[in-house]
């Protein structure tokens, strides 16, 4: 399944996003749907480290760090612009 | 199958009084106060042991309350009963009672922590969709309060069908009303099953229906969920063959070509969602000063400086308090001897107590200190939340070395003791990596290393200054560069090679900085301890003993008694079998510039290469006619019979070079074997550094030398 347009990766730092769709394939994103980022779920992309890779989201109060290697398989739905 | 890092523990072993009236296995996701509320549950009556084979800790405690005692098996973190790491294949082990050793639970203790329920949730679903008797403990629930999030506790009960005990383990607040439904676990009617995936459950009694014995619904659940694989061998066993056969179809159909964990996660999250709407109630989190000191260590750059700062302050407590404690265990270990000889007066007896045993004793608890201290540390660290972080701000570093985030807290540690730093490799999920960073950990400049440098520098490098600097600090410091490369150019050429695989997921989660709980902290500080007495405490005092026998045997007859004491003692050690086998090693190590002396000092520096120190100092004491008092001092006239010098520069250097890599620390090689659980790895370890420790020394002194 090919992701366009926004995905986690393309959030910009405050930006929230509702996740839409996922290319599930890899079993390493599928290790992340585990850990919650899953479909209908509202995620906000609270830091990133130097580089800006790995980034840090929030979804429901926890934090999760992953790479934009495994951001870029999650297609969102921006919510706001973000600071 | 027994492993010698097993301790079994048998339940008729613990019960101190009572009769345990049930087994209990502690579940929860990493993170949410499971081992906090553990240790508050059971104190001090608990066991720390391993799980056959890994090297995953077993903790069983003992919980009394009026009268009646439970027994709890606090179990590694997981956020799934689909296991993915080591740790979480050992918890899903035990809970369907496939472990060795251990036995199906009574019951089943959740911990759900108050201020994650998301994540939480999604699991204790599935350990409700066990049916074994359940209780919820809901922990952190001040801390939820604060942020603003209020839980419905009643409504939450209705939704799971189990009852909910909300506790905050650090005052202790709700304990007695969970420690009253523990020990009556066997009286909790087992959950009716949430349906919340009807068609995965509907195939699941399809294949009960065909098993040979009755399963368990949340076993065949899982089989199909994760397939056919290892660790649900048994249960394919117990099938019939028509069943057997049918899951490959029964599975296409479930899934439609969808990964099954995939679809797993997406049915449950959306169940998760639907009972948080219900029961949680936010109300806006007003901003604490934690929040803004969160919010300012997570921009890049200032978290980054962060990171350095606090390794810095670890650093140097490491190093600043515990030389004190470490100068004082050596003189005492030193009076301790002189004593035994005193009493007992110079004899083989008196000297295997003194120079075998104190001084083996004092080898291994000279360690204590600092690795009590670092380890203090990085439990803090660990605990506050901070750890995690410092993964992910290191992660894009060490990815460049083949390495993740992980590594980073056992490579700095290394800088103190390899011990601790191979010890902290347990946070790292994915076992190529770690083993990789094991690798690396040794070549960090540790402090046993610092005192053969100071040595060697003081007598042999010029104490003159290039710019403003001090050419013996620069060299220092390069030898401290020096250990660091050779670590990641060891984790780089291994993860391409013997531990070549797939890069490791990096999803790590983020905890919110909390205030250690000082209990935990002090349990889990006793047991890092205890582990290191026991295992590496064996091995160094064994081999301190051998090294010790090595130099005192045979005794030399020809020594005339009028001898002064040093030059006596210099040949008794020629005469021994250490002083015979450095003369016999001698042309191996002849290309470095090395006389039998240097060979036998670092033969016997194999258990703890600060040794090298003090067997240099006996072989060169020749004669109190030597004008010099100090080490330093003799080294530098040392003389072949030639009459040339034994410690050139170039010799020195391939020496320092030779030390900067070899493994020559038997704590090490100890703590490797049981971290890695084969005898394997310390072998390569100590073959591989040694090797290149040798090259090393061998294209100094000859390209020097030429």
């Amino acid at each position: 399944m090919a992701i366009n347009g926004s995905t986690l990766a393309t959030l910009k730092r405050g930006q929230k996003g509702i996740i839409r769709a996922i290319n599930a394939a890899d079993p390493q994103v599928q290790r992340l749907m585990v850990l919650g980022l899953v479909e209908g779920t509202e995620v906000q992309h609270a830091s990133s480290a130097i580089g800006g890779d790995p980034m840090e989201f929030r979804l429901f109060g926890c934090g999760i760090s992953l790479r934009q290697e495994h951001a870029r398989h999650f297609q969102v739905a921006p919510v706001g612009a973000g600071d | 199958m027994t492993s010698p890092n097993e301790i079994r523990v048998p339940a008729n072993e613990i019960t101190v009084a009572k009769r345990i009236d049930a087994s209990i296995a502690v579940v929860g996701n990493p993170n949410s106060g499971k081992s906090t509320l553990f240790n508050r549950l059971t104190g001090l009556k608990q066991r720390i042991g391993n799980y056959p084979g890994v090297t995953v800790e077993r903790h069983i405690g003992v919980l009394k309350h009026e009268n009646r005692a439970v027994e709890l098996v606090d179990l590694p973190g997981t956020h799934s009963l689909s296991a993915h790491s080591l740790e979480e294949h050992i918890a899903v082990d035990v809970i369907f009672g496939r472990m060795e050793g251990t036995r199906t639970p009574d019951g089943i203790l959740a911990v759900l922590d108050a201020t994650n329920l998301y994540q939480g949730l999604f699991l204790v679903q599935q350990l409700v969709e066990l049916g074994l008797p359940t209780v919820v403990a809901l922990t952190m629930t001040d801390a939820a309060e604060k942020g603003g999030i209020q839980v419905d506790t009643a409504e939450l009960s209705a939704l799971l069908g189990v009852p909910v005990y909300p506790v905050v383990a650090t005052t202790g607040a709700g304990l007695d009303m969970l420690r009253r439904a523990l020990v009556g676990i066997k009286d909790i009617t087992p959950p009716r099953r949430v349906r919340i995936w009807p068609e995965l459950a509907a195939a699941a009694e399809r294949l009960a229906e065909d098993s040979r014995e009755p399963l368990r619904f949340a076993e065949l659940e899982r089989l199909l969920i994760d397939g056919p694989t290892e660790s649900n061998r048994d249960i394919l066993g117990k099938l019939s063959d028509a069943a057997r056969a049918r899951i490959d179809t029964e599975r296409a159909a479930l899934f439609e070509g969808e990964p099954p964990i995939a679809r797993d996660a997406r049915i449950r999250y959306t169940w998760v969602r639907s009972v948080l709407d219900k029961v949680q109630k936010s109300a806006p989190a007003f901003v604490t000063w934690r929040s803004r000191v969160t919010d300012f260590l997570n921009l890049p750059v200032p978290g980054t400086i962060g990171l350095f700062v606090v390794m810095a302050i670890v650093f140097q407590a490491v190093f600043a308090w515990a030389t004190p404690i470490m100068d004082a265990i050596d003189a005492s270990s030193s009076a301790l001897s002189a004593a035994v000889f005193q009493r007992l007066g110079d004899n083989a007896f008196s000297s295997l107590i003194a120079d075998g045993v104190i001084a083996g004793v004092g080898s291994v608890v000279i360690f204590l200190p600092q690795i009590i201290i670092l380890f203090l540390f990085i439990i803090l660290l660990e605990d506050s939340g901070y750890l995690a972080r410092a993964a992910y701000l290191m992660d894009r570093a060490m990815r460049s070395v083949g390495l993740s985030g992980q590594s980073i807290i056992p490579m700095i540690s290394s800088f103190a003791c390899a011990v601790p730093g191979i010890m902290a490799t347990r946070v790292i999920p994915n076992r190529r990596d770690r083993i990789a960073t094991i690798m690396a950990a040794p070549f960090m400049t540790c402090s046993a290393r610092l005192p053969v440098y100071a040595l060697l520098i003081a007598a042999f490098v010029p104490a003159t200054k290039v710019g403003f600097l001090n050419l013996q600090g620069l060299v220092l410091l390069g030898l401290y560069l020096f250990g660091i490369v050779m670590g990641v150019l060891t984790a780089l050429i291994m993860r391409q090679t013997a531990l070549r695989g797939p890069k490791p997921p990096f999803a790590l989660m983020l905890p919110e900085f909390r205030r250690p709980n000082l209990q935990t902290v002090a349990i889990q500080l006793l047991g890092r301890a205890k582990v290191f007495l026991k295992r590496a405490g064996t091995v160094i005092f064994a081999v301190a003993v051998i090294v010790w026998a090595l130099a005192y045997f045979p005794r030399a007859n020809d020594i005339p008694a009028d001898l002064d004491a040093n030059t006596a003692a210099a040949m008794q050690m020629e005469q021994s079998w250490l002083g015979r086998a450095g003369k016999v090693v001698e042309p191996v190590f002849e290309p470095l510039g090395w006389d039998w002396r240097v060979s036998s000092a670092v033969i016997a520096g194999f258990p703890a290469r600060e040794v090298v120190i003090a067997v240099l100092g006996t072989v060169y004491a020749v004669g109190d006619d030597a004008d010099e008092g100090t080490l330093s001092g003799r080294l530098k006239s040392a003389t072949r019979p030639d009459g040339s010098k034994v410690f050139t520069l170039p010799m020195v250097i391939g020496l320092l070079i030779f030390y900067a890599c070899c493994l020559q620390c038997a704590a090490t090689l100890a703590i490797i074997r049981r971290e890695t659980n084969s005898w394997r790895w310390p072998i390569f370890a100590w073959a591989y550094m040694t090797t290149i420790g040798y090259l090393g020394a061998l294209v100094a002194f000859q390209l020097g030398s030429a």
